[in-house]
């Protein structure tokens, strides 16, 4: 029985020994340990998220690049396609208004034609009247110059008269 | 529940095969001795007559001396540590002196000063009273080692741990890096949830001083500390406190008010929860106690066998099996301390958990 007696001197030497062994390793080991071990499991951790953070901002700036490239890619055409619009619309334009003008200055030219030639023939109805005056009367001076015809033509307009 | 239970199988299994292989071991001494009984006896009394009063070898006692604590360091026959004895009464009042007062040039107990040692008690020879006995013994002194030597290891852990912050452990620091790790992962935080930090000092501390207390004990010519039961007890007592003092309302009204037990039943289950109580650090005590000391006592037992037999073939033989059964207390030295750490953390952590129900 001597086994499961135990002493008083042990047991208090354990009891005090004991405790303070808790209170120094407490202390002294656990704590510089314990904080150590958590702060470098808390780096490790805190590496290994940067590492995977960095990765994911590779890969979203990849797809950014993409989306840019497939962006400007898409402007490029947009701006090829609006460049030819523009410079086609701006053709039609051009030809329109051309034409435009064209057929004015032909209408303008037409007017300015027509009066001329009107101008022209009137004056050549003037000048033409005025030249059948002048034959008229150098005929009508040389046809009265003697008795005989100023009679002659007394008696045609007697006998027109005559006939009315 | 079922987790400790499992983990406890191989200490369990240990244990089992050490006391049946002691069991068996000690029937087959006892039967064999009481063959050769004569041969010894006419063997010791040729021994007698040449040396002169020489005691006939007694492997009980050298076994019991062993395990047993002791006012002295036996280490050999003329190897001999006499250690400081500390006694109070209050007839005398506190008295320190060696203890080899006690014994004379032949080993024999004489009286010293007033005190007379009986057995492994201190009286005061004029009233033959009892006296307080606050001595360095074997357990003391081998407790004061255990101690220093933890300090001296896990201080210098602590102190690489501070210059070589930032890096890499090394030497030591990685030796024991893993069982911190170990301890703290796998004993304490499954079992205390959120509130491990405050009890993980108090069980890294119990985990060591049983690993290096069982380890240390190993040693040729150490004491046996952790199979002394004023050790055992004292830490199963500490680990009772913290368990009962931290234990939360859910704790206790599990043990008063069990939820979902009809009434009848409660007359039964009160007592037995209360008794629960105690039977922990019971269990405590004794398995450690138990494990460590029977481990002892079969390695003795072996190693006796060649002094009872006289025999080098029998020697060889136990030097064997001592051999293997070292190396079964290495394994038992570490799982009983990785036990006497999970219980404690199981029992604290039964007593702070948040209600589940």
């Amino acid at each position: 029985m001597e086994f499961l007696t135990p002493g008083t001197g042990l047991l208090f030497w354990q009891i005090v020994i004991f405790v303070s062994l808790f209170l120094l390793l407490a202390k002294y080991a656990w704590k510089p340990i314990l904080s150590s071990l958590k702060e470098r499991e808390e780096s490790i951790q805190k590496a290994l998220d940067s590492a995977e953070k960095a990765k994911m901002e590779m890969a979203s700036l990849k797809s950014d690049n993409e989306k840019l490239l497939k962006e400007a890619r898409e402007e490029r055409d947009k701006i090829l396609r609006d460049a030819r619009t523009a410079s086609n619309r701006l053709q039609e334009e051009a030809q329109a208004t051309a034409k435009k003008t064209a057929d004015k200055i032909i209408e303008d030219a037409k007017a300015v034609i027509n009066t001329e030639k009107q101008a022209a023939l009137r004056d050549v109805k003037a000048q033409v009247a005025q030249f059948s005056l002048e034959i008229a009367e150098k005929l009508i001076k040389k046809n009265l110059a003697d008795d005989k015809s100023q009679k002659e033509l007394t008696e045609t307009l007697i006998k027109d008269l005559k006939l009315n | 529940m079922k987790k400790p239970f499992f983990t406890a199988i191989p200490s369990i299994f240990t244990l089992i095969l050490v006391a049946a292989f002691g069991f068996t071991t000690s029937a087959q001494h006892s039967h064999e001795a009481g063959h050769d009984s004569v041969q010894v006896h006419s063997d010791s009394t040729a021994a007698e007559s040449h040396a002169g009063g020489e005691e006939k070898f007694n492997a009980n006692e050298v076994i019991i001396e062993h395990v047993l604590d002791d006012h002295q360091w036996h280490f050999a026959d003329h190897l001999v540590m006499p250690l400081p004895i500390i006694v109070y009464s209050s007839e005398k009042g506190l008295e320190i002196f060696s203890s080899s007062h006690f014994f004379d040039e032949h080993h024999n107990k004489i009286e010293y000063n007033g005190y007379k040692l009986e057995g492994r008690d201190i009286f005061l020879t004029s009233s033959g009273e009892k006296v307080l006995d606050l001595s360095i013994t074997k357990n003391v002194a081998m407790l004061f080692i255990n101690a220093a030597v933890l300090l001296f290891v896990l201080l210098s852990v602590a102190k690489a741990y501070k210059n070589n912050a930032g890096k890499a452990p090394k030497g030591l620091q990685s030796f024991i890096e893993p069982v911190v790790v170990f301890v703290r992962d796998e004993i304490v935080k499954p079992n205390l949830g959120h509130h491990y930090q405050k009890y993980l000092p108090y069980i890294l501390t119990l985990f060591f001083f049983i690993l290096f207390g069982n380890l240390l004990g190993l040693l040729p010519g150490a004491a046996n500390l952790t199979g002394n039961i004023a050790v055992t007890l004292t830490l199963a007592v500490l680990t009772f406190l913290i368990t009962n003092l931290s234990g939360n309302a859910n704790y206790w009204k599990h043990i008063f008010w069990t939820p979902g037990v009809p009434l009848p039943l409660r007359i039964i289950i009160l007592p037995v929860e209360i008794i629960g109580i105690f039977t922990k650090p019971f269990a405590l005590t004794i398995r450690l106690f138990v494990a460590i000391t029977a481990g002892h006592i079969v390695l003795l037992s072996l190693i006796c066998m060649t002094f009872i037999f006289h025999s080098y073939l029998v020697g060889i033989g136990a030097s064997l099996v001592v051999l293997f059964i070292n190396l079964i207390e290495l394994l038992v030295a570490g799982i009983q301390a990785y036990v006497f750490a999970l219980f404690t953390s199981l029992y604290i952590g039964m007593a702070t958990t948040d209600d589940h129900h």
